[in-house]
């Protein structure tokens, strides 16, 4: 759709949303989609909070305290990290790069839209009454014998929401690999580009033994199979090394682009380049290759034996040392720098010793004797969430606040994100802190409630006020997404001042087309060696301007996926009802035609004329239009 | 270069399948396709390997009993056969001959259907003699790595057969260069499967 002629109207709006193939409209559903599931995850971690304030609580049932643990870290994981991550990689990574779009526009919508039906799809569980309630990690001698369809929705849900997320890894890796900008070699790309490339392999590597794993559970579930029943010479060992060997790369996929936000919010705002830029990226590459082999330190009292005990504790030992470098790196970015304290660098700022205090407690359970005294205890829960919540929470956090110009093309309130930022931070130390000493105070993980008297109780009540205080904290950073839409108050190109990467030298938000001309790189930072050598236009073209080739929006991908939804129903009540297997193959079938159709029916995208861009730019610059 | 460009022998591209940048998009996304696929099949050799022979208490089925390699051999000779026509295929896609192309692409689909057939006759083989999919681990292993096999057989000869018929009007251009490419890719791919396939489940299952 040319921004020459545009239709409005709701219905032409969400015709347009639909059918969208434009990445930074993609971004923005993915960002919105992903805070939409972060506030049904933080409720559910709020009843559970609740549930343990004092001991012999009965606030909820034991098995709905299942159900709660359950979808808060399925949903957080899936649905809200990792979709609100890809948000910032559609949006900002083309741009960063100088591209005009990723490399497959079309396969992006799918993506996106193979997450937002998985993710209803599993949600969908609660309107059933059968939600999955066998943890996160659904081990198969526990998943396999819970009653209903709790588990069944979790198998399929996340097969189609991992659909959803190989492509978007597929589709960022083609796109940095083909479509940087001329001049833009690897080595001078942006560090949260790098990061991208990075973990999009890793995506790449790790979700197809999930998609296995779930297939296998789902045919021992719903159609006979019998790869973990002991009883018919399975192994329920298989699940735990399958979900692992995806599960462990996985928090490395979430944490690199968290480390990719606070790279290029240290170097903004300290006013400096990134120290050690090389070591930087080396240490990322690093990062992604060791994640791969550290899987079985999930598995350590399962009883592999003492070498590949061994083997595996020094693996998780070693990637500390990776990690240690940026650490080191950010530290000396920031030392001697001219530093602006705004909401984003609050949030780096506060990354630093959260995120140190977790890798921490993770290498020492890496040391496999120390952690049969923790596995399964709260010490476990406290490691984990200092570094998804002080990593990952904290850098998208960041990630909107530093971001949101650029996507919406207004600023949110500075005050707001600071009070924001306090209570969350607070809270969030509040609430897992002490829980490293609930472990080992004994505490196991996953109880639904505890006894009187074992010392636990203040611990669990400064806990839960912990969590009162992050979701104060983010109930107002709502309120200022709310406020600052409403305001609307336009900015300029780089509204932060001392942007340094190329998203910063277009109009916020870009046109659609991004660049009228592609860029050309000079240099790692480019806006900002444009910037010192006092160039006005802040882009130096790589080529006059010329037609625009783009892609035809396009409804089949939502299609597409409906009929994956419509047959995960037909695949669970197939043993059942007479009518499941028809749907199932209904579905099936509805989705491959639409595979026919895409495949059958030329695209060949269409052009904006020079005419229009240049009347566009004009607009631009007369303000907006 | 243009999509709607007509070209003859001298002109077309010595890579049609990676001249336009959307090509070359294709072309690499492809390849990083297939190597994820290749750690789904490696996820799927593990397990089957794992639960190799594996069933309740007093199961009666080995790999040395059920096994028959004259049947794997005459499918393998179809496939790898099938493979070598689809390369020379890509020779006539490179020299822009479009009817030759068609027709070896056409053979390839019908090695393809031969495989795939006796791979049918295989399976219900198996399920007559008892060895159903819900009869032991072992069953569930060897029907979902082989069956995974034989599926992604069956999506590339729907792939195929749709693109044949979908182009013969109107010859080769770079928009469909890519798409018979990225197919060859793909059947490439299956064979070298099937080949770790044949060695792993058939050739170790009988004399292993």
């Amino acid at each position: 759709m040319s921004s020459v002629a545009q239709k409005s109207g709701f219905g032409a709006t969400l015709w347009d949303w639909l059918t969208t193939v434009d990445h930074k409209k993609i971004g923005i559903l993915y960002l919105l989609g992903g805070l939409f599931f972060f506030v049904l995850g933080g409720i559910e971690a709020m009843i559970i909070r609740l549930q343990l304030i004092t001991p012999n609580n009965d606030l909820v049932s034991a098995g709905l305290f299942n159900d709660l643990i359950t979808m808060h870290g399925t949903t957080m994981i899936f649905l809200a990290a990792m979709p609100m991550l890809f948000g910032f990689m559609n949006a900002i990574m083309p741009l960063q790069i100088g591209a005009r779009d990723v490399a497959f526009p079309f396969i992006n919508s799918l993506g996106f839209w193979m997450f937002a039906f998985g993710g209803l799809f599993l949600n969908i569980s609660w309107l059933f009454g059968e939600v999955p309630d066998a943890g996160w990690t659904s081990y198969a001698s526990l998943s396999l014998h819970s009653p209903g369809h709790g588990i069944d929705f979790y198998a399929i849900g996340l097969q189609i929401a991992g659909g959803g997320t190989l492509m978007a890894g597929i589709n960022f890796l083609v796109t940095i690999i083909n479509m940087r900008a001329p001049g833009m070699t690897y080595m001078r790309m942006p560090l949260f580009t790098w990061t991208t490339f990075v973990a999009s392999a890793m995506i790449l590597f790790a979700f197809p033994p999930l998609t296995i794993g779930l297939f296998f559970l789902t045919f021992d579930r719903m159609f006979g199979g019998n790869f973990f029943d002991h009883t018919m010479g399975g192994n329920t060992i298989i699940w735990e090394h399958i979900f692992w060997i995806f599960g462990h790369p996985e928090v490395y996929i979430l944490i690199l682009p968290a480390f990719g936000i606070f790279s290029e919010v240290f170097s903004v705002f300290a006013r400096k380049r990134l120290f050690g830029y090389t070591a930087m990226v080396f240490a990322t590459v690093l990062i992604g290759f060791l994640g791969f082999m550290v899987w079985a330190h999930h598995m350590f009292t399962v009883g592999l034996g003492p070498t590949a005990n061994a083997i595996f504790a020094v693996a998780t030992m070693a990637i500390a040392v990776p990690t240690g470098v940026k650490i080191f790196n950010w530290l000396l970015t920031i030392w001697g720098g001219s530093i602006k304290v705004t909401t984003p660098m609050l949030y780096a700022l506060g990354f630093i010793p959260s995120f140190v205090m977790g890798g921490v407690t993770g290498v020492m359970q890496g040391a496999a004797p120390l952690d049969y005294q923790l596995h399964d205890s709260y010490f476990i829960v406290a490691h984990f969430h200092y570094v998804i919540v002080g990593g990952v929470v904290l850098a998208i956090f960041a990630g909107l606040h530093y971001w949101w110009p650029k996507m919406f093309g207004t600023m949110l309130n500075e005050l707001l994100g600071k009070i924001t930022f306090v209570f969350f931070f607070v809270g969030f130390h509040l609430t897992f802190l002490i829980q490293h000493w609930l472990g080992f105070w004994g505490m196991p993980r996953r109880v639904w409630t505890f006894m009187d008297g074992q010392g636990w109780n203040l611990a669990n009540f400064v806990s839960t006020i912990g969590a009162l205080s992050m979701a104060i904290g983010f109930t107002v950073m709502v309120i200022n997404i709310i406020m600052t839409t409403i305001k609307n108050e336009r900015v300029g190109n780089d509204p932060w001042g001392d942007g340094r990467t190329l998203e910063w030298a277009i109009p916020s938000p870009p046109p659609f087309y991004n660049f009228p001309a592609t860029p050309l790189v000079r240099g790692l930072d480019t806006l900002w060696i444009e910037k010192m050598e006092g160039s006005k236009e802040m882009i130096t073209p790589a080529e006059p301007i010329t037609d625009i080739h783009m892609p035809h929006g396009s409804i089949i991908p939502m299609l597409m996926t409906l009929g994956l939804f419509i047959a995960g129903f037909g695949a669970m009540f197939h043993q059942e009802t007479s009518w499941g297997l028809g749907v199932l193959i209904f579905g099936l079938a509805f989705t491959f035609v639409t595979m026919a159709i895409r495949s059958l029916k030329d695209d060949l995208g269409y052009y904006v004329t020079k005419e229009q861009i240049l009347q566009d730019q004009e607009n631009i610059k007369r303000g907006r239009n | 270069m243009d999509l709607n460009t007509k070209f003859t022998p001298e002109t077309w591209p010595a890579h049609p399948e990676r001249a336009t940048l959307e090509a070359k998009n294709k072309f690499v996304g492809f390849w990083l396709f297939l190597g994820g696929e290749t750690i789904l099949f490696a996820t799927l050799f593990a397990t089957y390997m794992a639960l190799k022979n594996k069933g309740p208490s007093g199961f009666g089925f080995t790999t040395q009993e059920l096994y028959t390699l004259p049947l794997v051999f005459v499918m393998t000779m179809l496939l790898l056969t099938s493979s070598l026509t689809s390369v020379y295929a890509m020779y006539h896609l490179k020299s822009f001959n479009f009817k030759k192309m068609q027709l070896w692409l056409g053979i390839t689909a019908l090695l393809g259907l031969g495989f795939l057939m006796l791979e049918v006759y295989e399976f219900s083989h198996y399920v007559q003699l008892g060895f159903t999919f819900s009869n032991s681990a072992f069953s569930s292993a060897f029907y979902t790595l082989v069956g995974t096999h034989g599926f992604h057989v069956a999506v590339g000869l729907v792939w195929i057969t749709l693109l044949i018929f979908r182009n013969s009007k109107r010859g080769l251009n770079l928009y469909n260069a890519t798409k018979y490419y990225t197919f060859s890719l793909y059947w490439h791919f299956i064979d070298v499967v099937w080949v770790f396939i044949f060695t792993v489940v058939y050739l170790m299952g009988v004399i292993g």
